[in-house]
C-alpha cells in the first residue's frame, strides 16, 4: 500500500469514526491525513514494527494535537498495530480508542489532549537516545494554533542548544484554530524565520504533497547537520471534503448521515 | 537535608546508570557533586519548568529515573499539568525535588512559600509524597524511591536539620516512624520539616504525654494504613508546614473518616494568615500556628 492509498483510507476511517461516535475534530484529522500517511507508509516511512510496538530501535511519533487522534488510530490499524474492527469502538464507554490520543493503544507513545505537551516529552526521549547512543528519530506533530503555548518554544530552545538533530517537528499549518484564523487570534507571523531564529533547520512544504512531505520529513540529514528539523506543512483543515475545508465549524461538528455519505463519496469510497 | 540529598543521590547514581538529574537553573552549591561526577546524566533545563518536567517524563518513558530539581513552587505549580498528564497519568519514574518546602524561604515572600504543594500533589493518583523530617529520612526516602520507581515528590527543607535516627530507617509508605514514645494516648504526627515543630510541642508540659511520630512517605495509596495506626490513640495531632487546607492533615482526616475515626484527628498546619507575610521561617511558622507562641 502506497502513501496515497493509506491517506485515502485514513480519511475514510476518520469520517466513519467521528460519525459513529458523534465526535468532534474531523477537520483536524483530515488536515493531517497526508502527513500521517507519509510517516506510516509501509515503505519509506518511519521505522516501525507493528508486531512489536515497543521495539527499542523504532522511530518515535508523538501527536501533540491529540484531538486529531482518529487519523492516527486509522493509520495504526491499517499498519496492523491492532485489528481494523477495533476502530468501530472509538469513543465508546471504556474503549481504549478514546477521543484524545491514548497511550493505551498499541503504537501510541504518549497521551495528549492538552496542547504544548508532546514536544518537551519528545525532546526528553531524545536525551535518552543520546545517553544510550541510539540513532532513532522522534517526530512530533504540532498544530499551528498550538504554537501559542510557550512550552513548545522552551523545548525548541533546549533541543537546538543540545543539537538534537534526531528531532523532527512537523507543524500542521492549516491557519485555523479554535475560534477563528491563527492570524486573527495571535498572529504567528513569519513562522519559518521564527523557527530559524530558534536554531532549527526549517523546511516549508505543501502538507498534502506526499513527495514533498517525504523529502522534508524523512530524507537523511545532510552531512554535519546538527540542528533540529522543523517542517512547516501548509495544510487545509478538512482537506478532501468540500464542505469541511477551511471551516472552523468542523472543529466541532459531527457529520449527519447525509453529510457522511457525501464526504465518503468525495474521498473516494470504493 | 540538601547535602544528604545530593550525597545519597550520588551514591545511588554510582550504582544505577538510569538515574538522571535535571535542574531548572537552580541548585548552586548543592548539585555540583552530581554534575561533576556524572556530567552526561546532568541537565540544566534553564528557567523553563514546563519543558523540564515534560522532558523528565520523556526521558523516564525510555527507562530512566529522572530527578527534576528546583525550589519552592517552581517544579510543582509552575508545571502542574505536566506533572498531572505527563508524569502521573503515564505512571513514569520522575521524582520532583523541591527545596525550600514550607516557609524555609520565608524572607523571600509569597512567591517562594511552598505551603500548598501537598494539596496539589496528593490528588494525583499514583503520586507518592516523600517529605523527610531529617537527613536520615532524606536518605531513606531516596533509597525507597529508587528501589520503587514511580511518580513521586520529594520535599526538602533547608540545611541544618538534626538527624532523628541513627541510620536511615526502613520505610513503608503510610507507616509512621516512632521518634519519641509517650506516656499517654495522644500522638504528634509530623510530615516533612514539621517534625521539628512536633518535638518543640512535645517539650512543653501540655504536650509532654504525646508520642512523636514522623511520616516521611505517604500519598493516596497509603490511606488504607492509617485507621489502624490512628486507632491506637485517642488523639492524633497532624503537623505540617503547609496550609491546613488540603494538606497532610486533610489527607489523614480523609483516611480516618472511612473508619469513623475522624474525631480523633486534629490539624495543626499553617493558617492562611501567613500568606503574603514575610519573615523568618520560625516567625512565620509561629504566626501560622504550627509552633508554640
Amino acid at each position: 500500500m502506497n502513501s496515497i492509498e493509506l491517506a485515502r483510507r485514513i480519511r475514510l476511517h476518520a469520517l466513519r469514526m467521528v460519525h459513529a461516535a458523534r465526535a468532534s475534530h474531523i477537520g483536524s484529522a483530515l488536515s493531517i491525513a497526508d502527513i500521517l500517511a507519509v510517516l506510516y507508509a509501509p515503505e519509506q516511512g518511519l521505522r516501525l514494527r507493528p508486531a512489536d510496538p515497543q521495539w527499542s530501535e523504532r522511530d518515535r511519533f508523538l501527536l501533540s494535537k491529540g484531538h486529531a487522534c482518529v487519523a492516527v488510530y486509522a493509520a495504526l490499524a491499517e499498519r496492523g498495530f491492532f485489528p481494523l474492527e477495533e476502530l468501530q469502538t472509538y469513543g465508546r464507554d471504556f474503549a481504549r480508542l478514546m477521543n484524545h490520543i491514548s497511550h493505551q493503544v498499541p503504537g501510541v507513545e504518549f497521551s495528549t489532549g492538552s496542547l504544548g505537551h508532546a514536544l518537551p516529552f519528545g525532546v526528553g526521549k531524545l536525551l535518552a537516545a543520546r545517553l544510550r547512543g541510539e540513532s532513532w528519530r522522534c517526530v512530533v506533530l504540532l498544530s499551528d494554533g498550538e504554537l501559542n503555548e510557550g512550552s513548545n518554544w522552551e523545548a525548541l530552545m533546549f533541543a537546538a542548544h543540545h543539537r538534537l538533530s534526531q528531532l523532527t517537528v512537523v507543524v500542521d499549518a492549516n491557519g485555523l484554530q479554535s475560534l477563528t484564523t491563527t492570524a486573527e487570534t495571535l498572529d504567528l507571523g513569519d513562522l519559518a524565520t521564527k523557527f530559524a531564529a530558534f536554531g532549527c533547520a526549517v523546511a516549508e512544504v505543501d502538507g498534502h504533497d506526499h513527495a514533498a512531505l517525504r523529502g522534508a520529513l524523512l530524507a537523511p540529514l545532510p552531512e554535519g547537520e546538527s540542528r533540529p528539523r522543523v517542517v512547516i506543512a501548509r495544510t487545509v483543515k478538512g482537506r478532501g471534503v468540500s464542505f469541511m475545508e477551511n471551516e472552523v465549524a468542523w472543529h466541532y461538528r459531527s457529520p449527519s448521515d447525509a453529510q457522511l455519505a457525501q464526504a465518503l463519496q468525495e474521498i473516494g469510497d470504493a | 537535608m540538601r547535602k544528604a540529598f545530593i550525597d545519597e543521590l550520588c551514591a545511588l547514581a554510582a550504582a544505577n546508570e538510569r538515574i538522571v538529574l535535571m535542574v531548572g537553573d537552580l541548585g548552586w552549591s548543592v548539585v555540583e557533586p552530581f554534575a561533576d561526577r556524572f556530567p552526561t546524566r546532568f541537565f540544566n533545563a534553564g528557567v523553563a519548568e514546563q519543558n523540564m518536567t515534560g522532558m523528565a517524563a520523556g526521558l523516564a518513558s525510555e527507562g530512566f529515573h529522572v530527578f527534576s530539581y528546583s525550589i519552592a513552587n517552581f517544579p510543582t505549580f509552575r508545571c502542574a499539568e505536566q506533572l498531572r498528564n505527563d508524569v502521573a497519568y503515564h505512571g513514569l519514574p520522575v521524582t520532583v525535588v523541591s527545596v525550600g518546602g514550607g516557609l524555609a524561604y520565608g524572607a523571600l515572600g509569597y512567591s517562594h512559600h511552598a505551603v500548598q504543594d501537598y494539596a496539589l500533589l496528593r490528588t494525583l493518583p499514583g503520586m507518592r509524597i516523600a517529605a523527610p523530617g531529617c537527613p536520615m529520612e532524606v536518605r531513606a526516602c531516596l533509597r525507597h524511591l529508587v528501589t520503587n520507581p514511580g511518580p513521586s515528590y520529594l520535599r526538602l527543607g533547608k540545611a541544618g536539620e538534626p538527624a532523628q535516627h541513627g541510620a536511615p530507617p526502613a520505610l513503608q509508605s503510610g507507616r509512621w516512624l516512632p521518634i519519641k514514645s509517650g506516656q499517654g494516648r495522644r500522638a504528634l504526627l509530623a510530615t516533612g520539616a514539621a517534625l521539628a515543630a512536633a518535638l518543640e510541642w512535645q517539650a512543653r508540659s501540655d504536650h509532654a504525654d504525646c508520642a512523636v511520630y514522623s511520616l516521611p512517605l505517604w500519598g493516596m495509596d497509603a490511606k488504607g494504613l492509617q485507621a489502624e495506626q490512628i486507632a491506637a490513640f485517642d488523639e492524633v495531632i497532624a503537623l505540617e508546614d503547609h496550609l491546613s487546607d488540603g494538606g497532610f492533615g486533610s489527607w489523614l482526616l480523609e483516611a480516618a473518616s472511612g473508619a469513623g475515626l475522624a474525631g480523633r484527628v486534629r490539624l495543626r498546619g499553617l493558617d492562611a494568615r501567613v500568606c503574603g507575610e514575610v519573615g523568618s521561617q520560625a516567625t512565620l511558622n509561629r504566626l501560622g500556628g504550627l509552633t508554640p507562641t
